[in-house]
């Protein structure tokens, strides 16, 4: 079966691993917006907390023969303990100055953390073994779906949803809503804000492990892994416009989606299409899809 | 920020005494440079020194980060490497397709990248800049992985060879210097004086009648420019012209560069130059601590030493620089 002169089953897997790829897109862009919501900072460091998860994947298999399963919880936990002190420690100095630093400062700390990486484990990828629950897969009819792909997209989709529900729907998340909105006023009302940055930050990068421990099995895990999905990050947040967490959920998935589209039609511009996107919203519509126009 | 120098009786700004004393100082050391240290390795420093300059025009005069400046310059060391090396352009001709090369891309982004301010201007750059990587990795004249290799030096004007490093040395001062005076002359012109009241005051200069966003473009072109020229020169110096000039990493360096001899200051982003350069020369055989001891001097620049160390010290002496 050809549609557009393309056989069903080249353009249905290549829209799978687009929307795999937008489901990368999405929660790592979901945590640059909640992080940059209430801290005001582009965290540049958020590739190198995805490569941590997805070493983290790894080293937990490796030395305490820990499952994927358990690898999903406990690394994004332990990275977002790590986020919490981060927090603490080292952006809590800089709130008060102009964004740029916090972007300036971030990149430095993501270059120190994916130093060390290189260091000890070396430039090349590390194979991660796919657990046994995700191998093989389902054969639609039109195509042959792997287990673990579509793990991936449910697990990410899953993970949207709830941030987006507790964000939306629960009193924490209006509490960090109107912390983004009036810190000041919020902290009067007896909310402890600073807390609540805390844990914004380390929740946000926590995301950013989830995804890295998503990642282990189906790509090859070493320390560059983030560097350059980061930067193809930062366009889809100026796309979506950071001003809202169902803006960067969308915009991540339907991006992956053009991208896969696009490497079946014309697959030299498949690294490309997002940036040219980018440059056509910054013609239309500078402050993004689902920006607040200032 | 950035100080301000003497108003002349004209009204407008001239040099110093003390800028002039640095000038001098500026011409000293390059003149004798080449005689101290291997001078491939002050081009190097000069070539860097340019680039950083570039950014901190944009950068220190109208607060704006990019974070791809690295295109530009990596760009126009391809554009000088194709056209001296397929073309078999002279030296003066591959420098000058160089800086056009980089002109008219940055004509082209800038006016996209200025519809953004703040934050989102540094990720609109660096997301423009990885695109002409990704360009730069498929397009079939820059070589893919291996670059564009032994690109000849020629001669200049198809008369003085520049084979030997002392005679290359000479052009690369004489460029570099240029345009430092010219870099100089723009940040003390009462359009630098615009910039900067854009800078502070956005909306004021808006209301006084500027249209804002033509200069920020024309700041935009004239720095890529800059990098343009000092990343032509590189290729043509080297030899070589690689990914790694047009990846992040490299807009990441020249941040840490501006960052490190203090954006408020003109002349700070060539000390960073030198040091970051001194300290690649230093840790080469380190492997990966290259990038962890930049990574650290970037936090620590951000944390305890923002004025960068020329700023510092301009501060403690109270001088203008």
């Amino acid at each position: 079966m050809l549609i557009f002169g393309i056989p069903l089953q080249l353009l249905s897997t290549q829209i799978l691993l687009g929307l795999i790829n937008g489901a990368f897109y999405a929660i790592l862009s979901l945590g640059l917006a909640i992080i940059f919501g209430l801290l005001n900072i582009v965290n540049f460091a958020h590739g190198a907390f995805y490569m941590m998860g997805a070493f983290g994947a790894l080293l937990m298999l490796d030395h305490f023969a820990m499952n994927y399963w358990l690898a999903l919880l406990v690394v994004p936990l332990t990275i977002g303990l790590l986020g919490c002190v981060i927090e603490r420690l080292i952006l809590r100095r800089i709130y008060d100055l102009d964004h740029l630093y916090g972007m300036i400062l971030t990149f430095g700390m993501g270059l120190v953390i994916v130093g060390l990486f290189r260091n000890q484990y070396g430039a090349t990828g590390l194979p991660y073994s796919m657990p046994a629950a995700l191998q093989g897969g389902y054969n639609l009819g039109f195509m042959f779906l792997p287990a673990s792909r579509a793990f991936v997209i449910l697990a990410s989709v899953a993970v949207c949803l709830v941030t987006w529900l507790v964000i939306e729907k629960t009193r924490l998340g209006s509490w960090l809503r109107a912390a983004t909105e009036k810190p000041e006023l919020t902290e009067a009302f007896g909310i402890n804000v600073p807390l609540l940055i805390t844990l914004t930050y380390g929740f946000g990068v926590a995301l950013a492990g989830f995804a890295g421990v998503l990642a282990a099995p189906i790509y090859s895990v070493n320390p560059m892994m983030g560097s350059d999905l980061i930067i193809v990050v930062f366009a889809v947040v100026v796309i979506g416009g950071m001003g809202s967490i169902s803006g960067a959920i969308l915009t991540g998935f339907m991006l992956g989606l053009v991208e896969g589209v696009t490497k079946v039609f014309w697959p030299q511009a498949s690294t490309t299409v997002i940036f040219v996107i980018m440059a056509i919203v910054l013609l239309i519509r500078p402050a993004g899809l689902f920006g607040k126009q200032a | 920020m950035t100080t301000q120098p003497e108003i002349t009786a004209a009204g407008l700004p001239g040099m110093s005494a003390s800028h002039r004393n640095l000038f001098l100082l500026l011409l000293a050391i390059v003149a004798v440079a080449p005689f101290l240290a291997y001078p491939l390795l002050v081009i190097k420093v000069l070539c860097f020194g340019l680039f950083a300059l570039s950014l901190n025009l944009m950068l220190g005069n109208l607060g704006l980060l990019s974070f791809g400046h690295a295109a530009y310059f990596g760009l126009s060391s391809y554009a000088a490497a194709h056209a001296a090396k397929v073309w078999g352009f002279t030296p003066e001709f591959a420098l000058g397709f160089a800086v056009l090369v980089a002109v008219v891309t940055g004509a082209v982004f800038g006016a996209l990248c200025v519809r953004r301010q703040g934050i989102y201007f540094a990720m609109v750059t660096l997301a423009f800049a990885q695109m002409i990587y990704f360009f730069s990795l498929q397009a079939p004249f820059t070589g893919g992985e291996d670059g564009i290799q032994n690109v000849p030096r020629g001669a200049l004007f198809g008369l003085f060879s520049l084979q030997s490093d002392m005679a290359l040395y000479a052009l690369v001062a004489v460029v570099f210097f240029v345009a430092v005076l010219a870099l100089y002359r723009i940040t003390w012109s009462p359009f630098g004086q615009v910039l900067r009241a854009i800078r502070d005051n956005e909306p004021r200069a808006i209301s006084l009648g500027y249209r804002v966003d033509r200069y920020k473009w024309t700041v935009f072109v004239l720095a890529a420019g800059f990098a343009g020229l000092a990343g032509g020169l590189k290729a043509i110096s080297f030899q070589l012209a690689s990914l790694t000039d047009v990846y992040w990493g490299m807009s990441g360096e020249v941040v840490l560069m501006v960052m490190i001899g203090g954006m408020a200051t003109f002349f700070g982003p060539l000390i960073g130059a030198l040091l970051v350069i001194w300290m690649q020369n230093e840790l080469a055989a380190f492997g990966a601590w290259v990038t962890i001891v930049q990574g650290l001097v970037f936090m620590a620049c951000i944390l305890v030493f923002r004025k960068g160390l020329l700023g510092t010290i301009a501060d403690r002496l109270g001088l203008k620089v």
